[in-house]
């Protein structure tokens, strides 16, 4: 364990951004927390969470894929993609931090996205435990402990001190690069841990019971008559899973600027009418079927891909962002206490 | 440029053939002049034309042919379209193969196979009927019941006539939907054909259509005594990325692009009805 | 507001109506979801009205009213307007809804709440005009005024335009400020203005919530969701366009927009989408006259009026402002 006093947050937010570029949370101008480049003078948000998750570094909005330029019947293909170089993303909470591995079941599965498999590489992750929760966290619904988040360096905070932890090779590369750290902090932490863990036991939402859900849960959650007003208010717009940190649904779009085509990939959502619309059918034809299939998909078909890991981290984006207040937890209680 | 699943290969249609007034065949080869990739029949591409959009197509050659590959491709969305109105020497760009494909040298391996489809469902099968013609000791007989609308809109007439109708061990059976001149064949939809021909049940069955011929047909098969694990089909749905990845094809944990987009009615039974 | 939920009890009770549309419970106390109601059980367990009964229910009545039956809804008075202007545009069915007006002091908006300091908020009961608010760590109060939600500091009318019933006085049209978040974007330099819709704009993930909770935005098909018009967008080709979008839908709702909010209410980026509908309001009233969306079923909507009178906007602005 390493530690630094919070007075000198700043020199080493400059000692990483001299090694790479640095992404912490940060509030623009309207108040509202995003990561961030470092830039001198900039300052951790005191939000528990940005808005949109950590998975924009990895997987963001709109990424270009490749480029074409058609020039009578020949087409020739340009290199666009993006260009990404290291960097190390700071602040990186709990649950985040688990989105990246349900994000990497998919992208890193054969055959690999190299776009996101380089951001992975080039990344480096530092956590923050979490001290003050909000009433909408359940990260530890899915074993998750807000009080000693993964990633490749850990970090803790309380009024004196930031504490560091390394926890990969990654991770050791960027404390031997960092002369500010001093040995030392772990009381410190573990009395903080403990006092994080007696705060996440009283959360309204600690005790989710996710134990109906799950692999071969199919049949069982499909044909609920549940899913009917569950849905009945849904607004089809696509506000949660925008927010939602393991949320990977893309399309692949093109933008002709009349001399290239660029090909690029965008953030999609199960939850638009025109995800699956084909010009043959329709198979999701209302916003009832579109709801269902974006929990069924993080509560019971991912898992069933991805040896029994849910595709939800209980960060409470949804619980907060969703216009008519419709969310996962609201799914679970409904469906998992009910079910026979 | 650094390679990724998502970057295509650019392709050259050597040959377009006109088979119905809505479908029409591309020949395509790599820019080597070569075959573009090797596949299993039942497996699909995802051609595109940029500016205008990628789209998934069922490979409708035989992995026998060795000199390029082939795509029937009916009118009916944007990309074909336009693919339908390109010439001879247009380039275009592929990636794949995609998909599991049929289990030509397993599960069918030694059976009669009985193939049957409608309008433009004949694409996916084309392919492991001649596959299946071509290494003709390896099953035993085969039957096939293919209709359409109208004669006009049989797709691989000619070939039909030419060479699988002239083939030993293989019994074509066609139909239209209503009569018309010219035509001394079976009139009638392939549901009831297939009823009225009466197979019997020790064949595997593979099916390709329009959903409505799907559900009848199958049916048709159950009253006959097929059972659903005797019976495949090719599945469609809208697709992106073809590599399980950006969502939309599923039926419930499976890919289409990925785990199909071959599937048993066994398999189906045990996925969702959201297809 | 009481007897909000025992009204909604007697409606169904009575055969008044077959379903009530309203507000129901969450997990906490202020994530109330539009709902149907069908049984006066479900009323009792999970009927709410509070000061977290923000949503406007009006749009769902498009849909409510065509599913036969007598649908009973509670509006607002800004919701109230929502609903005529709907009415105004045959949207909804009239004679299959019965409308509940209630009035309204102000409805909270819990993310104020949020950034009032209380981290793990889990209950709020009203004392006055003050808020006593309980976090998991202990109790904090707030004034009511500081954590209403935008729309409602400036309220423009208490008045419920249409309604079966009230419950409640009628209020009247307020003289409301809601003009000067505007004056101030007026006031600024082309340069700064742009640089303002700029830094807001950018922060839009193009999740449609204020497309689709806008009364106003009640295409069957949206011109952005049109793939075969090839109009249809769902990423920004580049940022211009992204902020395009939101423009765009302002031009299209201008003169129909009653300046509901809801826009921004649900904006999970917290963009001040409002000011840009409230902008065209105020062009409108200046250039042909106070118009209110929704206030009456009769008054011809400017822009759809053509008279020989009309100004010409950019002559008008270019000899400095206001009609002669």
């Amino acid at each position: 364990m390493k530690k630094l006093p919070i007075a000198k947050l700043p020199k080493l937010f400059a000692a990483i951004s001299g090694e790479k570029t640095l992404y912490i949370p940060a509030q623009d101008a309207s108040g509202v927390s995003k990561f961030t480049v470092w830039q001198e003078g900039m300052t951790l948000s005191p939000a528990l969470n940005t808005v949109r998750s950590a998975k924009d570094l990895f997987f963001p909005q709109v990424e270009n894929l490749m480029g074409f330029k058609v020039t009578g019947k020949q087409i020739e293909l340009l290199e666009e993609r993006d260009v990404t170089a290291p960097f190390v993303l700071f602040g990186v909470r709990a649950c985040d931090c688990r989105s990246f591995d349900v994000l990497d079941r998919v992208f890193l599965a054969e055959p690999v996205d190299t776009y996101y498999q380089t951001r992975r590489e080039n990344g480096t992750v530092v956590t923050m435990a979490c001290t003050e929760p909000e009433e909408t966290c359940f990260c530890g619904a899915f074993g998750i402990d807000a009080a000693d988040p993964a990633g490749d360096v850990t970090c803790w905070m309380d009024g004196e001190n930031l504490y560091w932890r390394a926890n990969t090779e990654k991770g050791e590369a960027l404390t031997a690069a960092l002369t500010c750290l001093a040995e030392g902090g772990d009381d410190a932490v573990a009395a903080q841990q403990a006092q994080t863990r007696a705060v996440m036991q009283k959360l309204p939402l600690h005790d989710l019971d996710l134990s109906k859900f799950g692999a071969g849960k199919t049949k069982e959650f499909f044909a609920r008559p549940e899913w009917k007003q569950l849905s009945e208010s849904c607004l089809g717009c696509g506000t949660c899973t925008f927010v939602c940190p393991t949320c990977q649904c893309y399309d692949i779009q093109e933008f002709d600027n009349g001399k290239t085509v660029r090909r690029f990939r965008c953030w999609d959502s199960c939850m638009y009418s025109d995800f699956t619309k084909m010009s043959a059918g329709q198979p999701r034809p209302t916003q009832l079927e579109r709801f269902r299939q974006r929990f069924m998909h993080k509560l019971v078909y991912y898992p069933e891909n991805n040896d029994g890991l849910y595709s939800c981290v209980g960060c409470g984006r949804c619980l907060q962002k969703c216009p008519i207040h419709m969310n996962i937890a609201k799914v679970i209680r409904t469906l998992g206490e009910e079910a026979k | 440029m650094k390679n990724d699943p998502l970057i295509p290969n650019i392709g050259v249609v050597t040959k377009i053939r006109v088979d119905t007034p809505d479908v029409k065949t591309f020949r395509v080869v790599g820019l080597d002049g070569k075959k573009p990739f090797e596949h299993i029949p039942g497996q699909c591409a995802m051609l595109s034309v940029p500016g205008v959009g990628e789209a998934l197509f069922s490979i409708t050659s035989s992995p026998t042919e060795e000199e390029f590959v082939e795509f029937s491709i009916k009118k009916c969305g944007c990309v074909t379209q336009w693919l339908h109105q390109m010439e001879q020497g247009q380039q275009i760009t592929l990636r794949g193969p995609y998909g599991n494909g049929f289990p030509v040298d397993t599960a069918f391996a030694g059976k009669d196979l009985l193939f049957i489809a409608g309008g433009i469902g004949l694409a996916p099968l084309h392919s492991v009927i001649n596959y299946c013609r071509h290494y003709r000791d390896r099953y035993g007989k085969i039957d096939i019941v293919y209709g359409s609308r109208s004669k006009e809109d049989l797709v691989d007439f000619q070939e039909i006539l030419d060479v699988w109708c002239r083939e030993d061990g293989i019994n074509v059976h066609l139909t239209i939907d209503r009569e018309q001149p010219e035509w001394d064949g079976h009139v009638g939809f392939v549901p009831n054909y297939v009823k009225e021909l009466g197979f019997t049940t020790d064949k595997t069955v593979v099916m390709c259509g329009p959903p409505i011929m799907i559900k009848f047909t199958l049916a048709g098969l159950m009253e006959l005594g097929f059972a659903r694990t005797q019976v495949y089909t090719t599945m469609e749905l809208k697709m992106k990325c073809a590599l399980g990845k950006c969502g939309r094809c599923n039926i419930g944990s499976k890919y289409v692009c990925k785990d199909g987009p071959v599937f048993r009615f066994d398999q189906l039974d045990e996925l969702p009805n959201e297809y | 507001m009481q007897g909000v939920k025992e009204k909604a009890l007697a409606l169904l009770q009575s055969g008044t109506v077959d379903r009530v549309l309203g507000w129901k419970a969450g997990e906490f106390f202020y994530d109330l979801t539009p709902a149907v109601f069908t049984t006066a059980e479900e009323i009792e367990n999970d009927f709410v009205w509070s000061a977290f009964s923000a949503a406007n229910l009006s749009k769902y009545l498009i849909q409510e009213s065509r599913k036969g039956g007598k649908v009973g809804v509670f509006l607002k008075p800004c919701d109230s307007y929502s609903f005529v202007q709907l009415l105004k545009e045959h949207r909804i069915l009239r004679d299959h809804v019965y409308v509940v007006g209630v009035q309204c002091d102000g409805m909270c908006d819990i993310d104020k709440i949020r950034a009032a300091g209380c981290k793990g908020v889990t209950a709020v009961t009203e004392d006055g005009d003050r808020l006593r608010v309980t976090t998991l760590t202990g109790e904090k109060t707030v004034n009511k005024q500081d954590v209403l939600l935008g729309r409602c500091t400036v309220c423009k009318s208490k008045k419920i335009v249409e309604f079966d019933e009230l419950l409640g006085e009628q209020g009247e049209e307020l003289t409301s400020a809601r003009f000067d978040e505007v004056a101030k974007l007026e006031a600024m330099t082309p340069e700064e203005r742009y640089a303002f819709w700029r830094g807001e704009l950018s922060r839009c993930i193009r999740c449609n919530a204020c497309r689709n909770v806008c009364p106003a935005c009640s295409c069957e098909k949206c011109v952005f969701d049109n793939h075969d018009l090839g109009t249809d967008n769902k990423a920004a080709a580049d940022s211009f366009e992204e902020d395009f979008f939101h423009i765009i839908r302002a031009f299209h709702v201008a003169a129909r927009c009653t300046d509901c909010g809801e826009c921004s209410r649900v904006c999970p980026q917290h963009i001040p989408l409002h000011l840009l509908n409230r902008k065209f309001i105020k062009d409108i009233n200046e250039l042909y006259g106070v118009y209110q969306a929704g206030a009456d079923m009769d008054t011809k909507p400017p822009l759809m009026n053509f008279t020989k009178d009309d100004c010409e906007p950019s002559v008008v602005y270019e000899r400095g402002g206001a009609k002669a």
